[in-house]
C-alpha cells in the first residue's frame, strides 16, 4: 500500500484492486479470528451451516462470541441480543465516517446500506487511509471489493475452525490470536498520517487500558469517547493558538 | 444447552444481526445529514480511532483469554520484532510484520 494518489480506470477495476488488497494481511487476520470462532462453536450446539450463517449475517466477531458464550450459559434471548447490539455500537461512528467518504450520486442510498453490512473493524481501518486517495466514484467499489472478500473468506474460516477444533494446539490458538493486536498496531501506526488521527490513536491507547481496569464492559466505548474527544478538543486548541 | 432447536438458534442469530446492524444503518442515516468535511465528522473519526487504539493497548497490556498465559515482557518483546519487521526491515510489508509478531510470541513462549 503506497501513499500516493491512484485512479482506476473503471469502478470496476477499483473492485478488483480492493479484493487483491485484501488478500494477504488483512485476511489472514480476520480468517484467523474466525477460525478461533468456529472452533469455539463446534464445543456447543450450533450445527456448523449456521456457524457459517452467523458470520455472514452478523459479521463482527466480539458480537459473535459474546452470543455464543451467553447462549451456552442458557441466558435470556433478550439479554444476549442486548448484549450483542451494545457491542457492535462501535459501528456507529465508523460507518458514519466511512459512508460519509464514500458517498457520490452515483449510488443510491440502498448500495450505501448494503455496503455498511459489510464493514468490520479491520475492513474499516484499511479503507479509512486508502478510500481518501481514490476519485469519489471509485471509492465504494474500492470498498465493497475488499470488504466483500474479506466476508466470504471468514464464512469460509468459520467452517474450517468448526472442522479443525480438535486439532489445534494451545501454542496455534495463540499464534492466531496475537494476530488481531498487532495487525492492528502496525497499519494504524503505519498509515494513520493525519495530526489529528496520531493524537486520536495516543489518546486511545492510554485511555482504553484505563476505562478497562474501571469499567471492563463499557471499556471499548468510553475510551474511544474520552480519548476521541481529548484528542480533537487539544487538536482544536492548538489550531485556535495558532 | 440442550434440546434447543435449529428454528431457535436461527432466531438468536437473526435478532443479533438485527441488533448489529442497526448501529451500521444509523451510521449510514447519520452520515447522510452530516457535511463529511465538518467538525462532527472529525470528531467521530477520532473516537473511532480511539476505541481501536483502547482496544489494541488494552488487549497487549492486560489480555484476557489464551493471551492472558503469556508476561507483558513476552507481549512486549513479540511487539517489537514486529514493529522492526515492519518499519525496519521490509518497507511496511504488513503480512510480514504480523508473521514476525506471531511466531516470535510462539518461540518465546517455547523457549521458557
Amino acid at each position: 500500500m503506497d501513499a500516493t494518489t491512484t485512479d482506476y480506470p473503471t469502478p470496476r477495476a477499483a473492485l478488483v484492486a480492493g479484493a487483491r488488497d485484501a488478500l494477504g494481511a488483512p485476511i489472514a487476520v480476520l480468517a484467523a479470528g474466525y477460525v478461533g470462532y468456529g472452533a469455539l462453536a463446534s464445543g456447543f450446539d450450533f450445527p456448523p451451516l449456521l456457524i457459517v450463517a452467523s458470520t455472514l449475517m452478523i459479521w463482527a466477531l466480539p458480537g459473535q462470541l459474546i452470543m455464543l458464550e451467553m447462549h451456552a450459559v442458557s441466558a435470556q434471548l433478550v439479554l444476549i441480543v442486548l448484549a450483542v447490539s451494545l457491542s457492535a455500537s462501535r459501528f456507529l461512528p465508523m460507518t458514519t465516517v466511512l459512508s460519509g467518504m464514500m458517498r457520490h450520486p452515483r449510488y443510491s442510498s440502498w448500495q450505501m446500506y448494503a455496503a455498511a453490512h459489510l464493514l468490520a473493524m479491520t475492513t474499516w481501518v484499511a479503507a479509512v487511509n486508502r478510500v481518501p486517495q481514490l476519485p469519489a466514484e471509485q471509492r465504494l467499489p474500492y470498498f465493497v471489493g475488499f470488504a466483500l472478500l474479506c466476508w466470504i473468506a471468514c464464512a469460509v474460516a468459520s467452517a474450517v475452525g468448526y472442522f479443525l477444533a480438535g486439532q489445534m494446539s494451545e501454542l496455534v490458538k495463540l499464534g492466531l490470536v496475537f494476530m488481531n493486536p498487532i495487525y492492528f498496531l502496525l497499519i494504524l501506526t503505519g498509515e494513520t498520517k493525519a495530526a489529528l488521527g496520531r493524537l486520536a490513536l495516543a489518546a486511545g491507547a492510554i485511555t482504553g487500558p484505563v476505562a478497562h481496569a474501571l469499567a471492563p464492559e463499557w471499556s471499548l466505548l468510553a475510551a474511544g469517547l474520552v480519548g476521541g474527544s481529548a484528542a480533537y478538543a487539544l487538536h482544536r486548541w492548538r489550531r485556535q493558538r495558532e | 444447552m440442550n434440546n434447543v432447536s435449529v428454528a431457535d438458534l436461527l432466531v438468536l442469530i437473526l435478532a443479533c444481526a438485527a441488533g448489529t446492524y442497526l448501529w451500521r444503518a444509523l451510521g449510514v442515516a447519520v452520515a447522510g445529514r452530516l457535511d463529511p468535511d465538518g467538525e462532527l465528522f472529525s470528531w467521530m473519526g477520532c473516537v473511532a480511532l480511539a476505541m481501536i487504539a483502547g482496544l489494541v493497548a488494552r488487549m497487549l497490556v492486560e489480555p484476557v483469554g489464551v493471551l492472558a498465559t503469556t508476561s507483558l515482557l513476552e507481549r512486549l518483546g513479540a511487539t517489537a520484532c514486529a514493529l522492526v519487521m515492519y518499519f525496519g526491515l521490509t518497507r511496511r510489508n504488513l503480512l510480514a510484520g504480523v508473521v514476525s509478531g506471531c511466531v516470535a510470541i510462539v518461540l518465546l513462549q517455547l523457549l521458557r
